[in-house]
């Protein structure tokens, strides 16, 4: 199967269900026609995931002609096979998780009821469905854009050609984002699996599922199926789970996962699989010692592969590789300078927050002169597991490489009380501190609402302010985000020197 | 300190009671038919010296039963094969107790084979008599440490891996961010034959996390052995390498300061579980309950586990609790470790037995008896019961710092680690 084959038929595997024909109707509409072409466009912005939806209508509500051209669904990973669906997925695991733990709350008997896997996709669904409103074509044409549907491909340094129309353009963007990494296992491909592409059509729930990989997408999906009853096995080639994070983190993280009843495998390869009378023997490899599991599904979460094929990225002098995708300096520019790209198919850090970031880098530096820098940003990601882990800024390894002191102040979410009130005291804040300042150089969380909370701290790394007035900034009593200002408390408890402890004595006892 | 003694001579007691006579082997555990750990091996030998200082057995006696093992180590197999005692110097973690040989497919061990040639060091340094057995075992602990070849085991790179095994080769990871593994480095480093190069030190020292935690500043590491067992040997009292300097502190200071993370942590107890307060902490690595759920007083469902590395503040924590951590913790903090062994023997009389004190407990987990004392752990380990005997022994008279601020497998290394100021600037060697 060639590349466009296996992109195109991505659509085709969505289930025809009533929410699915509602979201391809906002996303891909069968009976679409392509407009006529203007004879000159500001933008040209190849794929229509986030980072192309937000160049396209940002560029577009600024009065530029942009042409958007989409050889797939509108939305892409984020809103069809990511972000959207599994969140939605991860909501419906959680509650039965609360369920479970009903006895905790309100001193009833556990609630016993098996989870509807079946349910849980079909809301999922529905909800994608809703949400593909966003980003349909008939939305992004009434707001000014043209949108072509088909595959696109440079014919020059200042021409695309699409469905056999000519688009002439001042600029472009190249936004065509990633598929999933296929694993080289062998007899992987023959067996069968599923990747984050795929795995959101299941309608029957799998009893047995491996999980190969243990970054965000292995974790969040491997947590959330066996909390709808799956027995799931996650295999990570690691020690530790999300490569990068904390360690602390990631042990938590595995504890949880062992908690929910997975069986939890690191420092592990998958060498191969074979197909048994209908289920899938894995052979797993740990410190060359084998053993073999059996399971009636494979999840492959291995990494992330660019979409720069097809494109005939060399007629427009657009460097790229096959592993990092697209070529791209400080300001998004690719060799030819008439073209940008934005999201993942540029990006080392995959995250659809990134591609709406650097989406609107490149509306400044491409129509504007502007002088936007991808290095400037201050960047967050989370992982959507229970409890989830989000990190800003620097990790203790990246403060130690760049040689200078620091420290970490850290309060344990038992220690917040809301947190204990909610039932939800696992995890930490830590936030790193160069030594003798207050200036925040990175933080850590690990919650169950850390997504939520990282954004305080991204807020006062953008805005340059440290600990010290993160303290004095009034929280709302009781919130789980007072952990953040427990960790500014404890910063400044760390001035009050022995010295000044004692004048201030001094002064109390003289002032009696 | 009556008690004290009492515990430690209990203590001894389990190495003079675990030991195999024809090979000096020392039992990893009590349980019937338990192989050898070359990690409580090596802290037998230190547990002789004790006990021969003691007077808990005779000088003799105790120069005799470290002579047996340290012979036994010398004539051993070292070697590719799959059933030898040792390789490259490094030896098995778990060996047959009459033959030495490699027990299961466990891995040769950098860390315990570290600390059977800490204890074999000690012994050496002891044993100090031109009379009787004692100039050969002086010259086999040199002899041991000599032959261990500490680059090898760093298989190319800087950190020491954690293990290799003939079917497999090295294990995929590196000993490094602060643990034990402090006192592998100093052994490594200071070796005359195969020492390690200082960027190695430079390499473990490069993911230390320094931390504010309930108001105390320390060098985190979650379970409470990781602050002791390098501790046992090496006086770290006012010394200090280039990341101490800089914060200001010592190792020893941190010790101080886990322990009492650790007895905060209790206080806190914010997994509610039973018997934890100011009295009563210590999470460490160790045995447990076993891989279980209960739900416990208030609906809460509570994951027990079997063997884990246990550790505070992050867990995991399943209310199992080590009181041998919290004797191990008397030369750090004296005044809060006495009052939790205090606490074991009038609230948990039951950790302490004429073994000395247990493994673990755990009051929190119901074990469907009858009784209320919930989880008692069946056996006791020599990793365990090593370090209450020698921290007793640091605490009270510091003879095993002292025996070893001269040693000079000690001394170059931790030179050779940065180390600068107190005791090491006037030992002259």
């Amino acid at each position: 199967m060639n590349e466009a084959d296996r992109t195109e038929s991505r659509a085709a595997l969505l289930p025809s269900d009533a929410y699915d024909a509602q979201a391809l109707a906002n996303t891909r509409p069968s009976d679409w026609k392509n407009p006529q072409p203007a004879p000159n466009y500001n933008l040209v912005v190849l794929g229509a995931g986030t980072a192309g939806l937000v160049t396209a209508a940002g560029a577009a509500a600024l009065g530029a002609k942009v042409a958007l051209v989409e050889k797939n669904l509108l939305g892409g990973d984020c809103l069809n096979f990511g972000c959207v669906p599994s969140k939605a997925l991860l909501r419906a695991a959680r509650f039965h998780t609360d369920l479970h733990h009903a006895p905790r709350f309100a001193g009833s008997a556990p609630v016993s009821s098996q989870p509807d896997f079946a349910a849980a996709m079909e809301r999922m669904r529905r909800l994608r469905a809703h949400l593909s409103r966003h980003d349909s074509a008939k939305r992004f044409q009434a707001l000014g854009v043209d949108v072509f549907l088909g595959a696109a491909a440079f014919a020059d340094r200042r021409t695309v050609e699409v469905a056999g129309a000519t688009l002439k353009f001042q600029k472009a963007v190249v936004a065509t984002g990633t598929r999933a990494a296929r694993p080289p296992i062998e007899g992987l491909e023959v067996a069968g699996y599923l990747t984050n592409e795929t795995v959101f059509n299941l309608t029957e729930r799998p009893r047995r599922l491996l999980v190969i990989g243990g970054g965000p997408l292995g974790c969040e999906l491997a947590q959330a199926f066996a909390r709808l009853g799956c027995e799931v096995i996650i295999a990570n080639r690691e020690r530790y789970f999300l490569p990068g994070e904390e360690r602390d983190a990631a042990e938590i993280l595995a504890d949880a996962l062992r908690r929910d009843g997975i069986e939890v495998r690191l420092n592990t390869e998958v060498k191969s699989v074979t197909s048994v009378g209908g289920e899938k023997r894995v052979c797993l490899v740990n410190d060359n010692q084998e053993s073999t599991v059996a399971v009636d599904e494979i999840l492959a979460g291995v990494g992330r592969v660019p979409n720069v094929e097809g494109l005939n990225l060399e007629a427009a002098g657009v460097e790229y590789d096959h592993e990092h995708g697209v070529r791209v300096n400080d300001y998004l520019q690719t060799r030819n300078r008439r073209i940008y790209a934005a999201g993942d198919v540029a990006l080392e850090r995959k995250y659809t927050h990134m591609a709406d970031a650097t989406a609107r880098i490149v509306i400044q530096n491409a129509l504007f002169w502007g002088r936007k820098k991808l290095s400037s940003l201050t960047i967050p990601w989370c992982t959507y597991t229970d409890p989830e882990i989000a990190h800003v800024g620097l990790y203790v390894r990246e403060c130690c490489e760049r040689g200078f002191p620091f420290k970490t102040f850290t309060v344990p979410m038992s220690d917040v009380d809301r947190a204990v009130l909610d039932g939800e005291e696992e995890g930490f804040v830590k936030i790193h501190v160069r030594e003798g300042t207050d200036a925040i150089l990175g933080a850590t969380i690990v919650a169950r609402h850390a997504g939520e909370m990282i954004n305080e701290i991204s807020l006062a790394m953008v805005a340059g302010i440290g600990l010290k007035t993160v303290s004095q900034v009034i929280h709302s009593y009781p919130t789980q985000a007072e952990a953040i200002r427990k960790a500014g408390d404890a910063y400044n408890r760390t001035r009050l020197s022995p010295f000044l402890k004692a004048l201030s004595r001094r002064w109390l006892a003289w002032s009696r | 300190m009556e008690d004290l003694d009492r515990l430690q001579r209990d203590t001894v007691g389990y190495f003079l009671r675990a030991a195999n006579l024809d090979s000096g082997l020392i039992a990893d555990s009590s349980r019937t038919g338990a192989p050898c750990s070359i990690a409580a091996t090596g802290l037998g030998l230190a547990a002789y010296v004790v006990g021969a200082e003691r007077g808990f057995l005779p000088r003799r006696e105790a120069a005799a039963r470290t002579l047996t093992a340290l012979r036994f180590f010398r004539d051993s197999r070292q070697g590719e094969e799959m059933d030898a005692t040792g390789h490259r110097g490094f030896y098995y973690h778990f060996l047959d107790m009459k033959t030495g040989r490699r027990m299961w497919q466990c891995e040769l061990s950098t860390i315990d084979t570290t600390i059977l040639i800490a204890g074999a060091l000690t012994s050496g340094m002891y044993f100090s008599a031109a009379a009787d057995d004692e100039p050969e075992i002086r010259e086999l602990a040199r002899f041991l440490y000599e032959r261990v070849d500490w680059p090898w085991a760093a298989a190319g790179g800087l950190l020491v891996r954690m293990g290799w095994k003939p079917e497999a080769g090295f294990q995929s990871y590196g000993w490094e961010g602060y643990s034990e593994a402090m006192l592998l480095y100093i052994l490594g480093l200071g070796s005359p034959t195969h020492p390690l190069p200082a960027e190695s030190y430079d390499a473990w020292t490069r993911t230390y996390q320094w931390e504010n935690l309930y108001d105390i500043e320390f060098l985190f590491a979650s379970p409470l052995f990781m602050h002791q067992l390098s501790h046992v040997w090496i006086d770290f009292r006012g010394i200090q390498d280039a990341f101490m300097r800089e914060k200001r502190s010592d190792y020893f200071e941190n010790s101080r300061r886990a322990t009492a993370v650790q007895q905060q942590y209790a206080m806190r107890n914010p997994l509610r579980f039973k018997g934890y307060g100011e009295h009563c902490w210590g999470t460490t690595a160790g045995l447990g309950p076993g891989f279980s759920k209960q739900r416990l007083e208030g609906g809460i469902e509570r994951q027990f586990y079997g063997y884990v590395a246990r550790g505070v503040p992050f867990g995991p924590d399943d209310g199992t609790l080590a009181p041998w951590a919290v004797a191990a913790s008397l030369p750090f903090a004296p005044e809060i470790a006495l009052a939790a062994l205090r606490h074991f023997r009038d609230v948990h009389p039951e950790v302490l037995s004429a073994d000395g004190l247990l493994t673990s407990f755990n009051p929190s987990f119901e074990t469907g008896d009858g009784s209320h004392r919930g989880w008692l752990s069946p056996e006791h380990h020599g990793l365990d019961q090593g370090p209450v005997a020698l921290m007793i022994e640091n605490h009270r008279s510091g003879l095993l710092w002292r025996l070893m601020r001269e040693c000079p497998a000690i001394v170059t290394g931790l030179r050779r680690a940065g180390f600068r100021k107190g005791w090491l600037r006037s030992s002259h060697r």
